[in-house]
């Protein structure tokens, strides 16, 4: 097990390399002169330009520029914001848990009604309950999200008053910040209704995100509980005269849901591309929104080092999520 | 389940009955996939959406009843024909331009679809040229394209998207460039497993023994054996590159104004939902039918392509 772990990791090595020299490559591939578009629309002076030229390294043969980008990097210095001037990896950290509430919200909303769906559509294959289910899912699928979330606003919002448009918390409440989830610390903070204002922020942005996962889950669960039914071990258990449900939910169910947990955990990509857009549309102040207003800004350091950082999550997680899938299933384990 | 069989106690006939009937021809290939194609209701109607949109974007002179891009100055966002105050001048509405908000949307499918079209057609075509490299020569080389392709699918894809529009500068065109990037290791992940999977088999051995150029092997022999997954990719492939470029769009980082494409339609839209829901909801559900057409056509395809279905 120990060897398969260690293979893992050393596979993703080479590709955390390629994503540093697609970082290390962002800021000089941008037309113009990067100091020029550091110092902005106001412009500099030559003397202020040759000293944050030696400054930043720009001076430098490209290779040992590279050197002291990985240098940097590893010793978690990622360069400052050029608009806040606050060191990349603080804002990173102070924005991200707001990101990861909203997805693992999203998640879980996906996998408490798409898993049902899944075996219920594979359950009762060719009902009318089937083909809607799966009418419905197909078009989650195709959803663009943006669009769906202008929607949910404008029905749930605007028509029936039911949520609030944008942010975390209504302005009403101030909660201290101690696990930067916000539901966790407006329970914590004990102020009435600071919950309330904080799930009905949360939740049309997480039906908005959970949508699209949503759909893949309960396709790749029907598909995958058919598979399973076909299978002689759940004739023997119907043989046997298991009650039906025993059959589904024990002997089916446990083996449909490998390849469900798979998707789940390769998710986290599709998860954070999505909340790019949400956070984007309902103002909530996590990372997606910060990447999409660094790139309006013109704020290289901070595409630069959100770049590489969302990359580092999204590999890890993958990781993750293989080494979990080797444990549950020894016959990737022992693949050659 | 099926009932327990009696042939163990079947007399086995004696003299074997030849059956001399002539077999029928096999179908021609294009008549065999139509019929599997064709069993499924939800890839016909995906096929036939998919047509209308093409006619409607080849014809949008003729279909649309305004200029796109006309500003029509004594009618700010009226509504739909059916809602109060609205009128049949402006079938679903204007914009808060004034623009004709069904004409832009005819237009938009012209936008969409062939940006689409050369998103899908660059992607795939460079996609299946190194995907064919990584698998026929392997070594050095496969490593080299194939740890690309890992850092490209590291980054979430709108991300990566987004990365090469900050690059380029927002246009229509760059995030076409970007859409075919994201789009590429797919498309050479595909390949490249269908061609190991192809190389040993034994036709290809026999083509190699009797001196086929390498070559002729990639392109003549190999290649059309592995293409049956790249175009079901392909076709999902199209209704991703419509998503993410109206997505870009949306975030003002695709088409620019007023350029009247889908995405780049909604981009100020949240500003109407309280009092223009027209101007949210048409553009999206061109987007919407538009992919949903295309996810339809390819998992028809899927299961009429893929061999271990048919029965």
């Amino acid at each position: 097990m120990l060897a398969f772990i260690l293979k893992r990791i050393a596979l993703v090595i080479p590709t955390f390399i390629g994503v540093t020299l697609l970082t290390f490559a962002l800021i000089r591939l941008v037309p113009g002169d990067p100091i020029e578009l550091l110092a902005g629309e106001r412009g500099i002076d030559p003397e202020r330009h040759a000293a944050l030229r030696a400054e930043l390294g720009l001076d430098k043969p490209i290779v040992s520029q590279y050197g002291i980008y990985i240098s940097d990097v590893l010793s978690g210095d990622l360069g400052r914001s050029i608009v806040t001037k606050t060191p990349v990896l603080d804002e990173f950290l102070s924005l991200f848990p707001a990101t990861v509430e909203l997805a693992l919200c999203a998640i879980l909303f996906a996998i408490a009604i798409g898993i049902p769906l899944g075996i219920f559509a594979a359950v009762k294959r060719g009902s009318v309950f089937d083909y809607t289910t799966m009418g419905v899912a197909l078009t989650g699928y195709s959803m663009p999200i943006f669009w769906w979330a202008l929607l949910l606003i404008l029905l749930f919002s605007v028509q029936l008053g039911w949520t609030p448009v944008s942010g975390r918390l209504s302005v009403m409440y101030y909660v201290e910040s101690v696990t930067g989830f916000m539901l966790i610390d407006t329970l914590l903070s004990g102020e009435k209704g600071a919950f309330q204002s904080a799930v009905s922020h949360l939740i049309l942005p997480a039906i908005a995100l959970g949508t699209i996962p949503l759909a893949v889950i309960a396709r790749m669960t029907r598909s995958s509980m058919l598979e399973v039914l076909g299978e002689d071990y759940i004739r023997t258990a119907r043989a046997k005269g298991l009650a039906p449900f025993r059959v589904i939910a024990l002997h089916a169910l446990r083996n449909a849901l490998i390849p469900v947990v798979t998707v789940i955990g390769l998710a986290v990509g599709v998860l954070f591309a999505g909340a790019i857009l949400t956070e984007t549309i309902f103002a909530w102040p996590g990372v997606g929104k910060w990447l999409v207003e660094s790139v309006r800004r013109r704020d290289y350091p901070v595409l630069q080092g959100g770049v590489l950082l969302v990359a580092t999550v999204v590999m890890a997680v993958n990781l993750f999520v293989d080494i979990l899938y080797g444990l549950i299933n020894p016959r990737i384990r022992h693949q050659r | 389940m099926t009932p327990p069989t009696e042939t163990a106690t079947e007399v086995v006939p004696t003299t074997e009955v030849v059956d001399t009937t002539p077999t029928e021809a096999p179908p021609h290939p294009i008549v065999e996939f139509w019929r599997y194609f064709s069993t499924n209701r939800g890839p016909v109607i995906g096929l036939v959406i998919i047509v209308i949109l093409v006619l409607v974007a080849l014809f949008a002179d003729v279909l649309a009843l305004h200029p796109p891009n006309e500003q029509y100055r004594e009618a700010f966002l009226a509504p739909p024909f059916w809602a109060e105050g609205g009128s049949t001048r402006f079938l679903l509405g204007t914009d808060d331009l004034g623009r004709d908000i069904l004409s832009r949307i005819i237009f938009g499918a012209r936008v969409s679809l062939s940006i689409g079209f050369l998103v899908v057609t660059l992607a795939l075509t460079v996609g299946v040229a190194l995907g064919l490299i990584a698998g026929f020569f392997r070594g050095v080389i496969e490593t080299g394209i194939m740890r690309t392709m890992d850092v490209m699918l590291a980054l979430p894809s709108l991300l990566l998207a987004i990365v090469i529009v900050a690059i380029l500068g927002p246009s229509l065109l760059n995030a076409a460039m970007a859409v075919v990037i994201v789009q590429l290791p797919h498309f050479v992940r595909l390949t490249r497993a269908a061609v190991i999977t192809e190389m040993s088999r034994d036709y290809v051995t026999a083509s190699r023994v009797s001196g086929a150029s390498a070559f002729r092997l990639m392109l003549i022999t190999v290649l059309p054996n592995c293409l049956a997954p790249v175009i079901v990719q392909a076709t999902l492939g199209f209704s991703t590159a419509v998503l993410d470029l109206a997505a870009l769009g949306f975030l003002g980082m695709g088409a620019q104004p007023p350029t009247p494409e889908w995405g780049t339609m909604l981009a100020n839209a949240l500003q109407f939902v309280q009092r223009a829901w027209w101007v949210v909801t048409f553009p999206g559900l061109a987007i919407l039918i538009t992919v949903l057409a295309f996810n339809l056509l390819g998992d028809g395809l899927r299961d009429a392509l893929d061999p271990k279905l048919k029965r």
